[in-house]
């Protein structure tokens, strides 16, 4: 009885993880349909589901009308660059926190938390003033400060969790057994805190790849990312379903590539020290 | 050689005097226990003798040579923590292998050496599993093998049978003991069970906040405690105090009797009348806790079966050449 009980639990439980996962996935998947759809039928009501008329056009044009490449390849250097630049002023600052920590680290790391409390439309006007004088509107080197500032509160918090999970036990007993600071790095806390690095970096490039509000507002054509790329076919002139789809599955083709591959890595890092 | 001397050690954590000023003696060769309540410095004059902390004044001696500015690795010694600290990410192998690595030492020589203390420790079978795939016992015996491997001047443990169950752990007692007589090398081990310590050790050092309140043989410490906190801390169950005219009567301010010194008698002549409350009766010996009116809750351990039970009156006859007296200070007084 209590057998039948747990395994009709665990067909509906299966059932509604399932329905969820695709009411989730919905919308992806009817962007990737409609971006083989001519414009007419990503319009028809009621809408065709996969017996349409399939065609790759809608590829074709945004590529011709929008050079695709030179957005991804500013993408791939925004993110990539932001994340690294991140990634190199985090290390250390989280390190020091975690290991020699003082009477202000907590406020400190709050403090850090709370500057992503405020809007970023907030300070839009003087960051869009500062970048005209600089002469950084619309540069690969102006989104990535910006994109490095943004998310450097998030890198720092996360590596400094996972850091303060290293118990200091091992480093004291690495000591003992004679390691100096190097040894001690190479040998034992980097191996230890490679699984934190790796999901705090690949969490921070998907941020950056995805970030619109900066880019949309900072960037016009020259600098310009994938996402502004995607919102060019939303434009005044007129609404372009299929194109735009077309042009959003190629935008997110990339990091969604990225996130089926380190899904395990990403999913380990984000629940480090919660199951041990 | 491992003969370590402490000279007016002390350790201030900021304002906060830790160690006040530790004199000790530990020769070659010698296994020495640290006991003492927790929060004592225990820990703390482990570390300072590692290396891990800096003293705040005193002078620490390994062989004769002052090693106060002398970093951990350069001290000789090797440690045992309580959470066992192994390399997470090494194998058994590695972990036992990493501090001759890090002294460079040719690689054959260092598999010989690991391959011989996983032999000496029954850990062959399991040196090429990570530290996740093993018991806690068997975890401790790596972190064991890391210290032995080395060949130190002096094994530091630190509570490192605390994390086990307590069959493992009389397990793993006696274990580490055998260890050390076949070794020969000096060993410092920290520990808050006076038991442990009493079983282990050939000199025991009694710390109570901060201070050594003394240093000597179990039996020592058993037969002459120096004081009230060392008679008290040292035997199970606790020694018996009595004061009041009782003990100005024997010229003492308190007078202390071990439960194992007092003989129970029932309704007997003499001695000091009570009534039994609890009766623990474990077979081999029965303790007995006993309402004595004007000096206190006594308690009695008969050696043996007792058929004593709550409310039965009896007498304590303490052994009168077994009886401890202490003065105003708490200081023993020895006749
Ligand atoms: N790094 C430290 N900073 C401040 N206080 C400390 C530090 N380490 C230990 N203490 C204090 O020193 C005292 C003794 O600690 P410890 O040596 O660990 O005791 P034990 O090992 O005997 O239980 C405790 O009161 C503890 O709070
Ligand atoms: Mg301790």
């Amino acid at each position: 009885m209590a057998r039948m009980v747990t395994t009709q639990r665990k067909v509906i439980s299966t059932a509604a993880a399932w329905l969820v996962g695709f009411l989730i996935f919905f919308p992806i998947l009817w962007m990737v349909l409609a971006s083989f759809k001519t414009e007419l039928e990503a319009f028809a009501i009621p809408p065709s589901f996969l017996f349409f008329h399939w065609t790759t056009e809608n590829y074709v044009t945004v590529q011709e009308r929008s050079d695709y490449f030179h957005h991804a390849l500013n993408s791939i250097i925004i993110a990539g660059g932001s994340t690294l630049i991140a990634m190199l002023i985090a290390i250390p600052a989280a390190w020091s926190m975690a290991f020699s920590p003082t009477k202000r680290t907590k406020d400190v790391l709050l403090w850090m938390l709370s500057t992503k409390m405020m809007p970023p439309v907030g300070v839009l006007v003087p960051i869009y003033l500062i970048f005209r004088n600089f002469g950084l509107l619309d540069t690969r080197s102006g989104l990535i400060f910006i994109l490095c500032l943004g998310n450097l509160p998030i890198v720092i918090w996360m590596l400094f969790t996972y850091f303060k999970e290293i118990p200091k036990d091992i480093l004291e007993a690495a000591r003992m057994d004679g390691a100096t600071i190097g040894r001690e790095l190479i040998y034992v806390l980097t191996p230890m805190a490679v699984p934190g690095l790796a999901s705090t970096m690949l969490l921070n490039l998907i941020l950056a790849w995805n970030e619109a509000f900066w880019t949309l507002n900072l960037s016009t054509l020259e600098a310009a990312p994938l996402t502004v790329f995607i919102a060019s076919y939303s434009s005044p002139e007129g609404l372009f379903w299929a194109k735009l789809s077309a042009a959003s599955t190629l935008a997110i083709a990339p990091i969604l590539v990225l996130g089926w591959f380190s899904q395990r890595q990403l999913v380990r890092g984000l629940t480090f020290g919660a199951v041990k | 050689m491992g003969q370590i001397t402490l000279q007016g050690v002390q350790k201030s954590f900021g304002p906060v005097h830790i160690i006040k000023g530790a004199d000790l003696d530990i020769a070659d060769g010698s296994f020495v226990v640290f006991v003492g309540p927790s929060g004592c410095g225990k820990t703390t004059l482990l570390r300072l003798i590692a290396g891990l902390e800096d003293v705040t004044g005193g002078a620490i001696l390994i062989d004769g040579r002052n090693v106060v500015d002398v970093p951990p690795a350069k001290r000789g010694l090797s440690m045992v923590f309580q959470s066992y600290a192994l390399y997470p990410h090494m194998s058994v192998r590695g972990n036992i292998a990493f501090g001759l690595k890090m002294a460079g030492i040719a690689r054959d020589e260092i598999n010989r050496k690991v391959e011989s203390a996983a032999a000496t420790l029954n850990l062959t079978p399991y040196l090429d599993r990570k530290p996740r795939e093993l018991s806690g016992g068997q975890r401790q015996l790596v972190a064991i093998g890391r210290a032995i491997v080395r060949e130190p001047k002096a094994f530091l443990f630190d509570e490192p049978l605390s994390n086990l169950d307590a069959a493992l752990r009389v397990q793993m007692r006696l274990e580490v003991t055998r260890l050390q007589k076949q070794l020969g090398t000096t060993a410092i081990y920290v520990t808050h069970d006076q038991v442990e310590a009493m079983t282990m050790a050939d000199k025991i050092v009694v710390l109570n906040g901060g201070k050594i309140e003394q240093y000597g043989s179990p039996l020592e410490l058993y037969e002459k405690p120096a004081n009230l906190f060392v008679a008290g801390f040292i035997g199970s169950p606790k020694m018996n105090f009595v004061t009041g005219d009782l003990a100005r009567q024997q010229g003492a301010t308190t007078i202390g009797v071990r439960p194992e010194h007092l003989k129970v008698e029932r309704d007997g002549q003499g001695g000091w009348h009570g009534t039994v409350s609890v009766a623990e009766h474990l077979g081999s010996d029965t303790f007995l806790y006993v309402d004595a009116g004007p000096q206190g809750m006594l308690t009695a351990r008969y050696i043996g079966e007792l058929d004593l039970h709550p409310g039965d009156k009896v007498s304590l006859i303490p052994d009168p050449a077994r009886i401890h007296r202490f003065d105003d200070s708490g200081k023993s007084i020895h006749a």
